[in-house]
């Protein structure tokens, strides 16, 4: 078999069809992504400071949150807002079931409850981390309540948690592969059609995971060039 | 809205068919979890050894799994399993049919993709424990078993209990996921019990608090084991 065989061939595998197929979905996905990680990020910090935050009810109301979520499967949320509120009959006279009839909306809904859960914790650590004498000087220069946020916690708080955010970041991406139980038909749900098809299992989930795979590494390697422009003290020199 | 009355026991309600699933997930969970640390002592060895190719092998492995959506993982396994197996199965002279029960399934899947994450965990513990106490223990006479058992195995299971116990709380969620395979556990339950009840949210409210209390207790029941292991150990928080 010469060079150009083997081309024609691969190229005629069953795998490489469904690859292109499958890719046509990767903007589903990204879609997915692109709605509930901006709005997950920017939650997430407000989440932290009411976690951090000297009043009782909310930093209890936030950690109550948390446990909820983190103690139950993605699943199990997304199924919740997707069957389980669409089946409240005031839910679907209201004007909410213009977001929650379609599956897209509800996936965002979920990924971006689970992911604000998950990452509030992570921003909690950062801004834990962040030491007392660098707040007290802060404080000292005469800093407000806000600048102080915004000019020394977070920005010292967000440098350290960047490779903690960056896991959450990839599990994210796995996990828009769950909003396909929802009849909402990205990669996984292209992938499972295909299979319905062709009968032919391996090469299509095969193929939906090298392009999660690729998802990812470009996902990893966006975390790492924030890391390396970020954290410019951490860079190894050569 | 939420009906209290589908949930009692006998014949008119779904509560003990909810007992027996919520049962099948602790079994899927611990038989998952038990396996994913089986095949992690040797994805941890091999990560560590010194030879390139094991070294290139167990890095493959966990980054592809890790990268994968775990859903990909379970279908893949679910649907090309057997057919899988029925290859290795003719290569040994079998030419006969073979269907693996979704009990398997569930337990390989899961357990393939709770091994990555203990692997990781196996490893930091590992790397944890000083050289310093190998050389000791060389220069003291222990053989290379009495090494490996009484100074690494004890130490590593110590430092390494907290990651296995977020290991455990991610694996005990992931066999939701197994609900696509037909085994009835709490996810498959909520199914059916919402497709002849017609009340998906009594039952999905009640699976939430089912994975709830599961993860609570069990994470107690970690804490409980992290204190006794570190007894006698100085605390520095």
């Amino acid at each position: 078999m010469n060079f150009f065989e083997f081309f024609n061939s691969f190229q005629e595998s069953l795998i490489f069809i469904n690859f292109f197929k499958i890719l046509k979905a990767l903007d589903q996905t990204l879609l997915l992504l692109l709605a509930s990680l901006p709005i997950g990020f920017v939650l997430s910090l407000i989440f932290a400071l009411g976690r951090v935050s000297k009043n009782k009810l909310l930093s209890k109301t936030v950690e109550y949150y948390i446990f909820v979520i983190r103690g139950t499967p993605l699943l199990v949320q997304i199924y919740l807002i997707y069957f389980g509120l669409g089946s409240v009959k005031g839910i679907r006279d209201s004007f909410l079931w213009i977001v929650l009839k379609e599956p897209f909306w509800c996936g965002v809904l979920a990924l971006t409850l689970n992911t604000v859960a998950y990452g509030s914790e992570i921003f909690r650590g950062g801004i834990q981390a962040v030491s007392q004498g660098q707040i007290e000087s802060g404080k000292s220069l005469g800093f407000t309540r806000i600048g102080l946020f915004r000019r020394i916690i977070f920005p010292i708080a967000l440098r350290r948690v960047l490779p903690t955010y960056g896991n959450e970041l990839i599990l994210m991406v796995k996990a828009t592969s769950l909003v396909s139980l929802t009849t909402y038909m990205e990669m996984t749900g292209i992938a499972r059609r295909i299979m319905a098809v062709t009968w032919a299992p391996v090469e299509a989930f095969l193929a939906a995971g090298i392009l999660y795979l690729l998802l990812n590494f470009l996902m990893v390697q966006f975390i790492k060039y924030l890391e390396w422009k970020y954290n410019p003290h951490l860079r190894v020199t050569r | 809205m939420f009906k209290f009355e589908k949930l009692i026991f006998g014949d008119l309600g779904w509560g003990d068919e909810f007992l027996i699933a919520t049962l099948m997930t602790i079994i899927v969970s611990i038989c998952s979890m038990g396996l994913g640390i089986f095949i992690a002592i040797f994805a941890a060895w091999a990560k560590l050894t010194l030879s390139k190719f094991l070294n290139f092998i167990s890095n493959f492995y966990t980054t592809v799994v890790r990268g994968v959506p775990e859903l990909l993982v379970i279908y893949l396994i679910f649907f090309g399993g057997s057919a899988v197996v029925m290859k290795l199965a003719k290569v040994f002279g079998y030419n006969g049919y073979i269907e693996l029960n979704a009990f398997t399934i569930s337990v390989v899947a899961i357990g393939i993709i709770s091994a990555t994450y203990s692997t990781e965990v196996l490893r930091a513990a590992f790397l944890s424990i000083d050289r310093g106490q190998v050389e000791a223990a060389k220069t003291l006479g222990l053989s290379k078993f009495q090494i490996f058992y009484k100074i690494l195995v004890s130490q590593v299971l110590r430092h390494a209990i907290p990651g296995l116990g977020n290991v455990w709380q991610v694996t005990l969620k992931d066999t939701s996921l197994i609900s696509v395979t037909g085994l009835v556990e709490i996810m498959r339950q909520t199914r059916i019990s919402s497709n002849v009840e017609h009340s998906p949210l009594t039952f999905l409210i009640t699976a939430a608090f089912l994975y709830l209390f599961l993860t609570t207790f069990s994470g107690k029941f970690f804490n409980y084991l992290e204190r006794q292991a570190n007894k006698g150990f100085a605390q520095t928080s």
